[in-house]
């Protein structure tokens, strides 16, 4: 099971690895939104996966009886699955704001804050 | 949305969420529930009854803007951690009482006043992002 | 837990044991107050003259009790505080050893410098769009990233550090800010992941996420491999927060894009926050990992000082020239690091405290400038001197301490970090740091002599006071002097009198290098 997940995660990089790269901000939009899935079923995987074993502990025990699945990845997940997804939801305000504002999302022209033709700093005194 | 019978039935469908989502909030410790989830209800009877009655409405019945419930959330949570300073435990540590009110027996507690504090500040960012939407939805 | 009163469960085996003085609650006041206040102040968002003080007191207090751990850490050793009384390492730790606790107070004392000035200088407008709450809940993350003890949670306040920061940077939203805050976001975003990516494969590796764990049981395991790309990996995530060369460009392209408060606490604490987490983790957890990598990371510093200073030599505003000036300076802190000797540590660590002193004082006062110039651009500006003798001194003394000469803080730092590079010969690093000074000096002394000596923008006659004088509102220069003569006297005191520092660093460079005390006081006393 791990090993198939393990594919999957190294396709998720691939394809948001692909999309980053890419000078369209949309394009990098949809890069950060699987490579913040990737990095969570990463988290995921390298817990181990258990099948079909809640991590509950009987009312009489103290500790579980049997082998149970690992609840810490989950919590991880699901931190970070909170975490990236407002990420996201602010990039994605940022991109449309900023196509709004600086009429593209071509990041080769988005120039306004490092200008191509800035001047040259005063060579005498 | 706008039929007669959505608006007159909204107000009880809100009203009934939010009842239901401090249930779900209050059960949360030992079943599923909480308050990330309660909250997640909470903010979305606002935003029916956003759709519904208008955002003013909305508005005028939380008394208080949204970001300022969120803001009372985040306070609680972390004044739920203040406590255990006094019983000279590590901060955050939960900590118990059993009040006997009519009889019945009360399990209050710091986690308690801390779900309490996700609560609010869920039901405070999300319902200020909903109401965002709704209002720009008119223009 | 929710059962009734009557049945008592047997705790001592899965809870610390409860003996807390009040003093050990000191390790969370630094994250706790500011959280506290940052809540507060949202709740306050229609009272906009109420912000600024609320902060203040806020932040004082933060200060304070920052202060207080940093007396406690130098007296008794790191302490530990895990929350919610679970056992280490299931429960989360903050432990403050003397690096976190020094870097703690630093941060909390020029945080609240960048208050004091933009008491006077932020608009209605930006208090109502939350820049004080936003101010504190990063202030949270910066101190949470600090104390903490546990790599996930180190994680999650660079988050929080991080979002606040968003929100800060695009407060304003003019085209520029745009244009910046895309590229700020989208850079420390990957970063973050990346160091998400590499927490989850440490995980997976060990099982723990206690950096006191991770410690003990990397040595205790044998991981050859997999431990390499783990420090590899977390060399590349927090050197793009630190801006370290080649994943640098993200810095110049941002930091001069928004308010001049908001450029100021992030040149002086966000990529410290990066400096300090590849201390923490290259340096105590990975530490023969790094061995190995050492010749790579003294490249990266070399080519990271080199970037940052020929930058700041090409740009004409004010602005952008301290934006690469704090990327040499990160070249200087990684140098430090390649050597890893405890003198280098300790180097590393005192040059960041300078630094994040005095890299938020410059941008301060190119906030005055722009205000006495109408311009942040050596072109465009004169006649400072003229206009405001004060200012001028301040920045004298700032361009000395950056530029590592007597008698400043800027000197200390860059005398400790050549002498470890040339105790291990590394002499070409010890070249490029006097170098990077040099250059520096050209750098920063070109804007004294243009904006401050010359009488007017350029084209004006020598000595001619062509410019019209320009009076600031007394509250400006009263705030803005406060603040900024704060962190100058901070750097002063530290070049004149350094040996508290010196000898600081040094016992916090020994506890990297051999966290037994950090590890012991994680899981002293407790039931083995």
């Amino acid at each position: 099971m791990e090993v198939y997940l393990a594919i999957l995660i190294g396709c998720f990089f691939t394809v948001s690895i692909y999309l980053l790269m890419s000078k369209y901000v949309i394009r990098m939009l949809l890069g950060v939104g699987i490579l913040g899935n990737a990095v969570n079923l990463l988290i995921f995987t390298a817990g181990r996966i258990t099948r079909e074993v809640p991590p509950i502990i009987p009312e009489e025990l103290q500790i579980p009886a049997e082998l149970t699945a690992n609840p810490l990845p989950q919590a991880l997940v699901l931190t970070a699955i909170v975490i990236s997804f407002s990420f996201f939801a602010f990039l994605l305000v940022l991109g449309f704001r900023s196509y709004q504002d600086l009429k593209t999302d071509d990041t080769e022209t988005m120039r306004f804050a490092e200008p191509v033709d800035s001047p040259k700093p005063p060579l005498g005194y | 949305m706008n039929t007669v019978i959505f608006r007159t039935f909204a107000p009880f469908l809100a009203a009934l969420m939010v009842l239901f989502s401090i249930f779900i909030l209050l059960r949360g410790h030992n079943d599923p529930g909480g308050g990330f989830i309660g909250g997640l209800l909470a903010a979305s009877a606002f935003a029916i009854y956003g759709i519904s009655n208008g955002v003013p409405a909305v508005r005028r019945a939380l008394f208080v803007h949204p970001m300022s419930l969120a803001g009372f959330g985040l306070l609680i949570a972390g004044l739920a951690g203040v406590p255990s300073v006094f019983a000279d435990v590590p901060f955050l540590t939960g900590l118990w009482v059993y009040p006997e009110i009519g009889g019945v027996e009360l399990a209050l507690s710091t986690p308690l006043v801390f779900d309490i504090g996700v609560y609010f500040v869920v039901v405070g960012t999300i319902t200020s992002i909903a109401l965002a939407l709704e209002e720009r939805h008119v223009d | 837990m929710a059962a009734s009163s009557s049945e008592k469960i047997d705790l001592t085996g899965i809870m610390v044991p409860a003996d807390l003085s009040p003093s050990d609650f000191l390790i969370v006041t630094p994250v706790v107050i500011p959280i506290i206040f940052g809540a507060l102040l949202v709740m306050l968002r229609s009272k906009p003259n109420w912000q600024s003080p609320v902060a203040i007191t806020g932040l004082i207090l933060a200060m304070l009790g920052s202060f207080g751990l940093l007396q406690q850490v130098i007296a008794n050793g790191p302490i530990t505080m895990t929350m919610g009384r679970w056992l280490p390492p299931f429960g989360i730790s903050f432990t403050a050893d003397l690096m976190g606790a020094l870097f703690a107070f630093t941060g909390l004392f020029v945080a609240l410098s960048g208050l004091f000035y933009s008491r006077f200088a932020s608009t209605t407008l930006e208090r109502r769009y939350g820049f004080y709450p936003f101010y504190m809940l990063m202030m949270a993350g910066v101190s949470g990233a600090f104390l903490t003890g546990d790599i996930f949670n180190l994680y999650v306040w660079f988050e929080v550090l991080l979002i606040s920061s968003f929100g800060m940077i695009v407060l304003g939203s003019d085209r520029v800010q745009m244009d910046g805050t895309m590229k700020y976001a989208f850079l420390n975003l990957i970063a973050t992941t990346m160091f998400l990516a590499a927490t989850g494969y440490l995980y997976g590796m060990l099982g723990t996420l206690n950096m006191a764990d991770i410690y003990a049981k990397l040595r205790s395991t044998d991981l050859q491999g997999p431990a390499y790309t783990l420090a590899l990996m977390y060399l590349l995530a927090f050197g793009m927060k630190a801006a370290a060369f080649p994943l640098n460009f993200w810095l110049p392209a941002s930091y001069h894009t928004p308010r001049i408060v908001v450029s100021a606490v992030f040149a002086g604490l966000l990529t410290k926050v990066g400096v300090y987490a590849l201390l923490r983790t290259t340096v105590m957890l990975f530490g023969e990992q790094r061995d190995a990598l050492a010749t790579g990371i003294a490249w990266i510093a070399g080519l990271t000082m080199l970037v940052g200073v020929f930058g700041a030599l090409a740009q004409t505003d004010i602005r952008r020239i301290f934006g690469y000036l704090v990327i040499s300076g990160i070249g200087t802190m990684m140098a430090g690091i390649a050597v890893a000797t405890q003198t280098g540590i300790a180097g590393t660590v005192i040059y960041a405290v300078h630094s994040m002193i005095v890299m938020t004082a410059l941008y301060l006062t190119v906030g005055a400038i722009g205000r006495l110039c109408g311009s942040t651009d050596i072109r465009e500006a004169g006649g400072v001197y003229a206009m405001s003798p004060m200012l001028a001194v301040a920045f004298l003394v700032l361009a000395l301490s950056v530029s590592g000469l007597p008698p400043t803080s800027g000197f200390w730092s860059k005398f400790v970090l050549v002498k470890a590079t040339l105790e291990i010969g590394a002499w070409w690093l010890a070249a490029l740091i006097m170098i990077s000074g040099l250059l520096t000096s050209i750098a920063v002394f070109r804007i004294w002599i243009f904006a401050f000596w010359r009488g007017g923008p350029e084209g004006t006659r020598d000595g001619a006071e062509a410019w019209t004088r320009v009076n600031l509102e007394s509250g400006y220069r009263l705030n803005a002097g406060l603040a900024i003569g704060l962190l100058m006297f901070a750097s002063f005191a530290i070049g004149l009198a350094p040996e508290n520092l010196l000898s600081i660093s040094a016992d916090a460079a020994r506890g990297l290098l051999h966290p037994t005390a950090y590890t012991d006081s994680v899981f002293g006393g407790l039931p083995q």
